[in-house]
């Protein structure tokens, strides 16, 4: 292109940025970092999160959390079906992206991006059913209506999987959303692209800004002021692959009690859902003259 | 007033003078010969003395407890192993008296609530749990016909668990009924100050002919439980402050080791005003002065709306009042023995803070045994949020009083703590239990009623509470391998 002939066409380039609290900020810090595919090509720059960045999402996603986890379990699985529909109508799109940050032939890039659709619909189905599986009412020995059911932890980091840019972002994001968290997520570091371009998705999806908040940037970096952040409530290691690393952010998550899940953790989608739940149970009198309590 | 004649409860267990760490199904002394005291804390009287585990017989018992698991337990079909947690619970169920006496001498709780609720409760979990053991198929959704053959989820194998001096006799069948129903072994380590039922209960399992090494009890003090979280075993359960919970969740950082914490609390009691007053003063006392105030979960914060406020405090002062504090081993006695000199000294201290904070308080008129270590139920009025009495677990009969407008203003101030234990709401307007019970962030909410359990009924808390739960079918989740 350096002869001096004059393009047809002028390709627009897109600036990819973070999204916190439904906006799509560069980093408050200025800087970016280039992102190329596995053969050298650059792609694009995509903005480099900072310590600031990622305290203002979790900001965002703590604002976000009680209204969110308000909303019907009707409301969020039809939110995240209307996100599996937005990505269908941009499949193409998204294939793209994931073939060029992963080197994956056309036809696995669109296989996989189309496996994540199929993933947001399943977890959209969950909403509205799996606190009655995990739920329930409970036999106590005395005069008490008494029953437990899931609650959403809170705010959740997820540090993404490195390798597995989109599939395993939205394996990991989807479930916790799905029960009621908000989440912080970290992209993968070489491969964030898929991730930025997933906030466009979210945002035409009537999913409430700060309830996903994705960043790019340094894992190392920008994953410990997650980790310690004392209104995160748990953490995902599952892209962290430096073992020193997610034993080093374990500890920094046990300073607030932070439910860590651990890096390799495999299981059902279930099992994902149960990971960013606590359960609560109420007692409730079921007689008129039942007792206060103990035996004063 | 009636007059009350001392009830002294008869029955005297048999305490001998000396206890050794139950090991491998054994009573041995500790490797390095270490040995400490325990205290009668309502007279200051030496119990018995006790060996006291260190390193060595930690690691003894962490690979008594492999063996079994690995040779004996793990193997055993769920419906032997079913059965020897019923053999357990109802011996357990058969000796109640005695262990409800030696816990009231060891701990200082009254008679009244070891005899009505510590054993009896603990009994339940084991019979609650022994019907597990062959259902573990069942125990976790969506986990069935997974694996070949559709295999039951798996134990994690050796659990180290260390538990507190409040609950010693429930603690340990909160820890060990679950873990065994799932086919675990366990290494357990009862409190400091209140080992002897711990040990009774060793000797109870050798009565049922558990096979050696699936239960381990080592006694001793903070040293003992760090070698214990430290060791090979493949899960730790922990119950007691938020402090030593966040060391040991930083110590299994980056190991294989699961872990669940039940931690402190600083649990907000809701009293709105159309509210049964004389019912929730009831259960502002339960909550507060249930087993000293020493829970982990006890309403120690009463937020009670403005309008209401007055008669509310004026009948729960009349109400401490005939409270009855002193023999533990009286039938009569509401309130007995603060459990150490260290925690008296804890609780005397934060009670002081709060004075010179500024809060009014206040004291029924009664009179204390000379010896022993005691506490007068103690409600403080006036308290604002930013008090270290509103803020910190004080773990005694203190109570901090706090008032409200709204039901807004309720759940916010409920809600202003890094706990996340429990909670209680009274009001008779059923909408307004499950609209307060949805906001609050506790792992427990009592609607008019406080500090009740049961073995199928799942506890724990959120926030720095901790995490997992005991009881119920969500309670096997923090023993199994899912």
């Amino acid at each position: 292109m350096s002869d001096n002939t004059l393009p047809d066409r002028l390709r627009v380039n897109k600036t990819y940025k973070l999204y916190v609290g439904g906006k799509f900020p560069r980093s408050e810090s200025g800087r970016s970092y280039p992102v190329s595919s596995p053969d050298g090509t650059e792609l694009a720059n995509a903005a480099q999160a900072s310590r600031k960045d990622a305290r203002d999402a979790v900001a965002a996603a703590r604002k976000a959390q009680r209204p969110w986890a308000g909303q019907t379990a009707y409301l969020r699985g039809q939110i995240l079906y209307r996100a599996a529909e937005m990505l269908e109508g941009r499949a193409g799109q998204f294939a793209e992206e994931v073939g060029d940050a992963t080197g994956a032939d056309p036809h696995a890039a669109l296989a996989s991006v189309e496996q994540a659709i199929d993933r947001l619909v399943h977890y959209a189905g969950w909403t509205d059913k799996y606190t009655s599986v995990l739920g329930g009412a409970n036999p106590v020995a005395g005069p008490y209506f008494n029953h437990t059911k899931p609650e959403p932890l809170g705010v959740v980091a997820v540090l993404a999987p490195q390798d597995d840019p989109f599939l395993g972002l939205i394996e990991a994001v989807a479930p916790a959303i799905a029960a009621g968290n908000t989440v912080v997520v970290l992209a993968s570091e070489s491969k964030p692209l898929p991730a930025l371009s997933f906030g466009e998705v979210l945002a035409t999806s009537d999913l409430p800004g700060g309830v996903v908040n994705l960043l790019s940037g340094n894992v190392a970096e920008v994953a410990p002021h997650l980790a310690s952040h004392a209104d995160v409530n748990g953490i995902d290691l599952g892209g962290v692959d430096d073992a020193g690393l997610a034993a080093e952010l374990e500890a920094d998550a046990a300073g607030t009690l932070k439910v860590v899940r651990r890096p390799g953790r495999a299981g059902t989608s279930l099992d994902l859902l149960r990971q960013w739940t606590e359960y609560k149970t109420v007692w409730h009198p079921a007689g008129m003259a039942a007792a206060a309590g103990g035996g004063y | 007033m009636f007059e009350y004649a001392p009830a002294p409860e008869s029955v005297r267990p048999q305490i001998k003078e000396h206890y050794g760490l139950f090991i491998d199904g054994r009573f041995t002394d500790a490797a390095d010969g270490a040995v400490f005291k325990s205290l009668n804390p309502s007279t200051e009287e030496i119990l018995f003395t006790v060996a006291e585990a260190g390193e060595a017989d930690v690691r003894a018992a962490v690979a008594a407890a492999r063996r079994a698991q690995e040779a004996v337990w793990g193997p055993m079909s769920g419906t032997e192993r079913g059965k020897y947690l019923f053999r357990i619970a109802r011996l357990l169920q058969e000796r109640a008296r005695e262990f409800a006496v030696a816990e009231s001498l060891d701990n200082g709780k009254p008679i009244k609530e070891t005899r009505d609720f510590d054993v009896p409760t603990a009994a339940q979990h084991f019979f609650y749990h022994a019907g597990w053991a062959d259902k573990l198929a069942f125990a976790v959704p969506g986990f069935a016909g997974q694996g070949p053959g559709g295999a039951d989820p798996k134990p994690l194998g050796v659990v180290g668990q260390v538990i507190p001096w409040n609950f010693p006799i429930l603690m340990l069948a909160w820890k060990i009924a679950p873990a065994l129903a799932c086919g675990n072994t366990v290494v357990l380590k009862p409190a400091e100050t209140t080992p002897l039922t711990a040990l009774m209960f060793a000797e109870l399992c050798q009565e049922a002919d558990l096979p050696p090494g699936v239960v381990n009890i080592l006694p001793g003090a903070g040293a003992t439980g760090s070698a214990l979280v430290n060791s090979p075993v493949d899960k730790v359960a922990f119950t007691g402050s938020t402090a030593v919970g966040r060391a040991i969740a930083k110590a299994v950082a980056g190991s294989k080791k699961k872990v669940t914490l039940e931690l402190g609390g600083k649990a907000a009691n809701i009293v709105f005003d159309d509210a049964a007053i004389d019912q929730a003063v009831e259960g502002i006392v339960n909550g507060i002065f249930f087993n000293q105030g020493h829970v982990c979960c006890a309403g120690s914060r009463l937020l009670v709306q403005e309008s209401v406020a007055e008669e509310v405090l004026a009948r729960l002062k009349e109400r401490v009042s005939t409270l009855r504090v002193g023999d533990p081993l009286d039938k009569n006695t509401d309130i007995g023995a603060i459990n150490s000199a260290e925690q008296l000294a804890r609780i005397t201290g934060l009670a002081k803070v709060g004075e010179e904070e500024g809060a009014d308080v206040w004291q029924p008129a009664c009179d204390l045994p000379e010896r022993g270590f005691w506490f007068r139920p103690t409600v403080f009025t006036g308290v604002q949020q930013s008090m270290r009495i509103a803020q910190e677990e004080i773990f005694g009969p203190v109570l901090s009083v706090l008032t409200f407008r709204t039901p807004d203003e309720a759940i916010s101030k409920a809600n202003n703590t890094p706990y996340g234990l429990s909670a209680g709401v009274w009001t008779e307007k059923g909408s307004k239990i499950l609209w307060a019970a949805e906001r609050l962030r506790a792992g427990v909410v009592w609607a008019n009623t406080f500090n009740q359990f049961d073995a199928a009924s799942p506890f724990g808390g959120l926030k720095e509470s901790g995490y997992g739960r005991e009881g119920g079918r969500q309670g096997l989740e923090a023993y199994l391998d899912v």
